[in-house]
């Protein structure tokens, strides 16, 4: 049904892009090579993997299988997409930034190229406890697209290939290769990364185009996914109209400055370079009246978008309907580059016709003579039901074809970037024959995300929260080195040279750890050196001690001197270690019950319906979830013990 | 990384001639420990010991012990086999005894079974047909949360576990959310206190009415204390219309607690005659006054007896003061029961009083609300993880906290999922950009 050749080519969207001049060019310092030569395009070019799409999923999974070794080919539309931010120019946040932190862990790009092209950072959540504190850093976007493009060039093993990827090559049910617009590529793994590309349609208004984002064509590949087996469902987002930052009105603005000390994902600083503020400003009334007397002509109102959007992102239209009571809404005017007069407001998401959206921001404060850049829209597109999909992110029943980022119902960068760097290093390790990248619940944001999608599936656009995440607790941006950096080294993720330093840094934990435990004080020292303490008389070590509040690090350093000896940011993640540690132990039987049941795999294709002691209910909810182990059995909602057990005899042990 | 010792009843529904413990896991041996107060018999090996409750000493029953250390076990584990007297009240004791261990828990449904699996303790032949029985346990319990109360169980557990979950999703929304929709953050701080407070004090109001529950189950406990020989075993005789204490003059004849049942008006209550409370060197006799003391201690109600004529003990208001022999010199002590266990004079009006209090205190046309150990370990979760969440300083463990408190009420009345908990943000709460 999907074999080279035994089905008509499908048509091929109309892009500039086909016909770029850039093609056969060098351009910046990446060698493009393609295969666009007359005669050239029948022959197969042989990779081990091919990633379709240079988005942020597609560059971190170009990068993550190029570093397990893997002759690597990035197909994607346009030259300059790589590092391309659709949306916000901003990578990181609550959640999200755990998940940059450990792609970096992991020796993924998204961090360091962040942390390059930085323009503002802060540390969200700042005054709330350790655990949720998300980096987030702002970023010029030109500077992002040449830093991402910089470092994939320092791998001589990724080809880019500027062409549009129109048909996988299935035999015998696995995959052979890709049929791109200007020739074939043979390869063992295909991982595709195409974003909103699939089926994409833009509305403005009542106005509908096909696209996968302002300016770029859409892509047929859903058809073919379709064609596939695989199901496929729609969702959508938005995107607010860009302002022409000479025209705002910014002395009329509070102004909000980015943290002094420079929050970063990568383990170095990123060089210093001035921080730009943004500004903040607020919907009123006024324009509430506008947006609602216009809703007819909204896409989302008007009835023209049936599919679900993403409730924590809503439109502006969204917010003036749902929450109708507020007398406004924040919104957020962030720069999009040192030298671009793009404005970016933040909150403004709409796909009202431009002469609406024209109206409802003159009337803000602040934006009255705001001249509008390109409008905002929302767009649809299809993605895969994530639920077909492996927790190597391979679909289940196509070996060698890999999914990652918004194709698997996702939104968000770092979303992307994360699966990406999976599927990559899986994709990798199929073709290489290595073993595959597992990442659990209990060790990162990112084995929370897989998890979710594969056994729950979407319903709407996913997005990280750190209430996803049970074991948030032990999940921090703080220790992501220490959870996963162990894991990368196993799956020739990191170079040998941060392998080094990572060892020497595990070391410096213990010892300090171990220093932290050996140094002791008794209640009266403490009170002596002013400290509240209860007087119970019990000496305790200096971890102990770090569990009470009013042991602060400060008052440890003034206790135990010996600690000045620790690395600050170490000594802050042990302090934070020491806080959690009564809750830590607590979960540690948690954590174990949910290691032992995650390595009882179930048998592949079990037949639900034949278990003996399965309710006929309970059958078709596993058969609908297909979960891989019986504790993603165990997390399917409606699932009982009982069902558990029954299902019991048809694991085996992960090895 | 810590598993948990594992602890459950393994034979039927008591009362039962006999009732078989397991008790599964790193902790098994130490347990017994706990509770012999001496090392556990030789490996498969079953020895007499007697159980006390590591806490106060109190006895709980003399049992036969078996230990099999693991992994050649049933459950792979270090297992523990404790066979009792089959009473409600010294099952429950014993597990609750356990229960309080550290790193021991109630077992959860099928628990053991999937224990023995993972460790390669049990063929996928003796598995298969398990999940049937593993079914009725489950659906058993559930019917008896249900039946027990009518449904005002779940109920409750239900109504809790969403008042949980609504403060839980505004301590989610402040920290997923706070920087990006100002909105958000002012309004957690006091309304979660609160709220707190409000559930905190409705689940204590519950678990004190556990222990009604568990009377209704068990009886209420009577215990008659006194000088030696001032006539506690006669008074008993009298109340209960039996004869079952040994009643001679030589003091100090009953040397071991003696339980006699009676009925208060359709309330079980036990009369637990006690030894003459004095000091000797008789060292069986000993053990009986310590059991005599532990006894007392747990009693509903005590009634303390004196001869007529005698001074009068200090007491409280769980004591009453009765006065024997009355017809022996016929003198009044204020707020005292005179009676007469001879002639029988008084008997039928302290009775009628016994029967009074046993209704003010069991309430018998209320049902109880929690009789089961699962029951009352779960709200007694749920009750702890309220509280560290009223304490808590850190958001997150505030959090953290509640997340536990929804879990707890989640085993009686459904589960938790975080999609509960979205669902509530993204209804109260405009976020996003
Ligand atoms: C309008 C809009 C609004 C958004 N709003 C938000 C938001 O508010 N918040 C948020 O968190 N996220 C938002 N996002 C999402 C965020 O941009 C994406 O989640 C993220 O970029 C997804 O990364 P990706 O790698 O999966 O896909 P993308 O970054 O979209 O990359 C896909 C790549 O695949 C290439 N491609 C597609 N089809 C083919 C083909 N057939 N052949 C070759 N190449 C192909 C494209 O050229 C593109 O480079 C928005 C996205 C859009 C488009």
């Amino acid at each position: 049904m999907f074999r080279n050749g035994s089905t008509p080519s499908p048509a091929r969207a109309k892009s500039a892009e086909s016909t770029s001049p850039l093609k056969g060019e060098v351009v910046g310092p990446f060698a493009i090579q393609f295969v666009a030569k007359a005669g050239y395009a029948r022959a197969m070019r042989s990779f081990d993997v091919i990633i379709v799409g240079a988005g942020h999923a597609g560059c971190e999974a170009a990068a993550a299988a190029a570093r397990r070794g893997a002759r690597v080919a990035l197909v994607t539309m346009r030259v300059d997409d790589p590092g391309t931010l659709s949306c916000n120019p901003a990578v990181g946040g609550i959640g999200k930034g755990h998940l940059v932190c450990e792609i970096d862990a992991l020796g993924g790009i998204m961090g360091r190229v962040t942390d390059r092209a930085s323009l503002q950072s802060r540390l969200l959540n700042r005054s709330k406890g350790p655990a949720v504190h998300g980096p987030r850093a702002q970023v010029d976007r030109k500077r992002y697209r040449a830093a991402m493009a910089e470092t994939l060039a320092e791998f001589p093993n990724i080809t880019l290939v500027v062409a549009q990827a129109e048909e996988l090559l299935v035999e015998s049910g696995a995959i052979t290769g890709l049929r791109t617009a200007v020739g074939t590529l043979a390869a063992s793994a295909v991982v595709l990364t195409t974003g909103t590309f699939l089926g994409g349609i833009l509305h403005r208004g009542d106005q509908r185009e096909a696209g996968g984002r302002d300016g770029a064509a859409a892509s047929d590949l859903g058809a073919a996914l379709r064609a596939m087996g695989l199901p496929v469902a729609r969702l959508k987002t938005g995107t607010p109209p860009r302002l022409d930052a000479r025209s705002i009105d910014w002395g009329r603005l509070e102004m909000q400055r980015g943290d002094e000390d420079r929050p970063h994902f990568a383990q170095n600083p990123p060089p210093i370079t001035p921080m730009l503020p943004c500004g903040i400003t607020r919907t009123n009334p006024e324009t509430h009246r506008i947006i609602r007397e216009n809703l007819d002509q909204s896409a989302l109102y008007g009835g023209h978008i049936k599919s679900v959007g993403p409730r924590y992102c809503p439109s502006i239209e969204d917010k003036v309907v749902r929450f109708g009571d507020r007398d406004g809404h924040q919104i957020f005017l962030e720069p999009e580059g040192y030298d671009d007069i793009t404005i970016y407001p933040n909150g403004l998401s709409t796909s009202l016709p431009l002469a609406v959206q024209e109206r409802f921001i003159a009337s803000i404060a602040g934006l009255e003579q705001a001249r509008i850049l390109r409008a905002g829209y929302a767009i649809e597109y299809d993605h895969v039901d994530p639920r077909a999909l492996a927790p190597t992110l391979g679909i289940k029943t196509i070996p060698g074809l890999y999914l990652a980022g918004q194709i698997n119902g996702t939104t968000g960068y770092e979303e992307a970037g994360a699966q990406g760097l999976v599927a990559g290093a899986n994709a990798a390790a199929h073709a290489l024959d290595r073993a595959p990248l597992l990442v659990d619940r209990a060790s990162a944001y990112i084995g929370v995300m897989i998890d979710d999608l594969i056994t729950h599936g979407v319903s709407e656009p996913y997005r990280m929260f750190t209430s996803r995440a049970e074991f948030r607790l032990r999940l921090r941006t703080d220790n992501a080195r220490e959870r996963l950096t162990g894991l990368a080294i196993a799956h020739d993720l990191v170079s040998g040279e941060a392998q080094a330093r990572f060892e020497a840094d595990q070391h410096a934990r213990r010892s300090a750890r171990t220093l932290l435990d050996t140094l002791t004080a008794s209640p009266s020292q403490l009170a002596r050196a002013g400290i509240e303490a209860r007087q119970d008389g019990v000496i305790r070590s200096a971890f102990a001690w770090l569990r009470f509040p009013a042991v602060t690090r400060e008052a440890a350093l003034r206790l135990w001197p010996e600690l000045a000896a620790i690395d600050p940011q170490l000594l802050d993640s042990l302090v934070v270690d020491a806080n959690y540690a009564s809750y830590l132990e607590r979960q540690d039987e948690d954590v174990a019950s949910f290691r032992r049941d995650e390595a009882l795999q179930l048998v592949n294709g079990l037949d639900y319906a034949n278990v003996p002691g399965l309710s006929h209910e309970m059958a078709e909810r596993l058969r609908a979830a297909q979960p891989v182990t019986l504790g993603a059995a165990g997390r399917i909602p409606g699932i009982t013990p009982a069902a558990l057990v029954a299902l019991l005899p048809y694991t085996r042990k992960a090895a | 990384m810590t598993i948990a010792t594992i602890a459950a009843l393994a034979s039927g529904r008591p009362p039962s001639a006999i009732a078989v413990i397991r008790v599964s896991g790193p902790q098994a041996l130490a347990a017994v420990r706990a509770l012999t107060g001496r090392e556990p018999p030789p490996a498969r090996t079953m020895a007499l010991r007697s159980l006390s409750d590591p806490d106060d000493g109190s006895l709980l029953d003399s049992a036969l012990v078996v230990v099999f250390p693991g992994p050649n076990s049933a459950s792979g584990e270090d297992l523990a086999e404790l066979h009792l007297h089959g009473g409600p009240a010294v099952v429950g004791g014993v597990l609750a005894a356990l229960t309080a261990l550290p790193g021991v828990r109630l077992a959860e449904a099928g628990e053991f079974t999937r224990r023995a699996f993972a460790n390669g303790r049990m063929d996928l032949a003796q598995v298969e047909g398990l999940a049937d029985l593993v079914a009725a346990e489950t659906r058993s319990q559930r019917d008896q949360a249900l039946a027990l109360a009518g449904g005002v169980l779940s109920r409750l557990a239900d109504g809790w576990r969403s008042r949980c979950i609504a403060i839980l999703a505004e301590a989610e929304a402040a920290l997923d959310f706070a920087e990006e929709e100002a909105d958000v953050a002012a309004r957690l701080e006091d309304m979660a206190a609160v709220q707190l407070r409000a559930l905190a004090a409705e689940l204590a109001a519950l678990l004190a009415d556990a222990g009604r529950g568990a009377r209704i189950h068990d009886g209420l406990t009577i215990a008659v204390t006194g000088a030696p020989n001032v006539g506690k075993s006669s008074l008993i005789n009298a109340l209960s219309g039996r004869d079952v204490a040994i009643v001679t003059p030589v003091a100090g004849t009953t040397r071991d607690a003696i339980e006699v049942p009676m009925n208060l008006d359709g309330v079980a209550a036990m009369l637990i005659d006690t030894a003459g409370l004095r000091d000797t060197d008789d060292a069986v006799e000993q053990e009986g006054i310590r059991r005599a003391r532990a006894r007392v201690a747990a009693a509903d109600l005590v009634l303390h007896v004196i001869a007529a004529g005698d001074a009068e003990p200090p007491r409280d208001a769980r004591h009453w003061l009765i006065v024997n022999k009355c017809d022996l010199t016929g003198v009044a002590v204020a707020d005292a029961l005179a009676v007469s266990a001879l002639t029988g004079a008084g008997i039928a009006d302290l009775r009628r009083r016994l029967s009074e209090w046993a209704q003010a205190v069991v309430r018998p046309g209320e049902p109880p609300l929690l009789s089961r150990a699962r029951h009352r370990a779960a709200f007694a979760d749920a009750a702890a993880a309220i509280a560290d969440a009223a304490m808590a300083q850190d958001a997150v463990l505030r959090a953290e906290s509640l997340r536990a408190a929804a879990q707890a009420f989640g085993r009686i009345a459904g589960r938790v999922d975080v999609d509960d908990v979205l669902d509530q943000i993204f209804s109260r709460f405009c976020i996003g950009k």
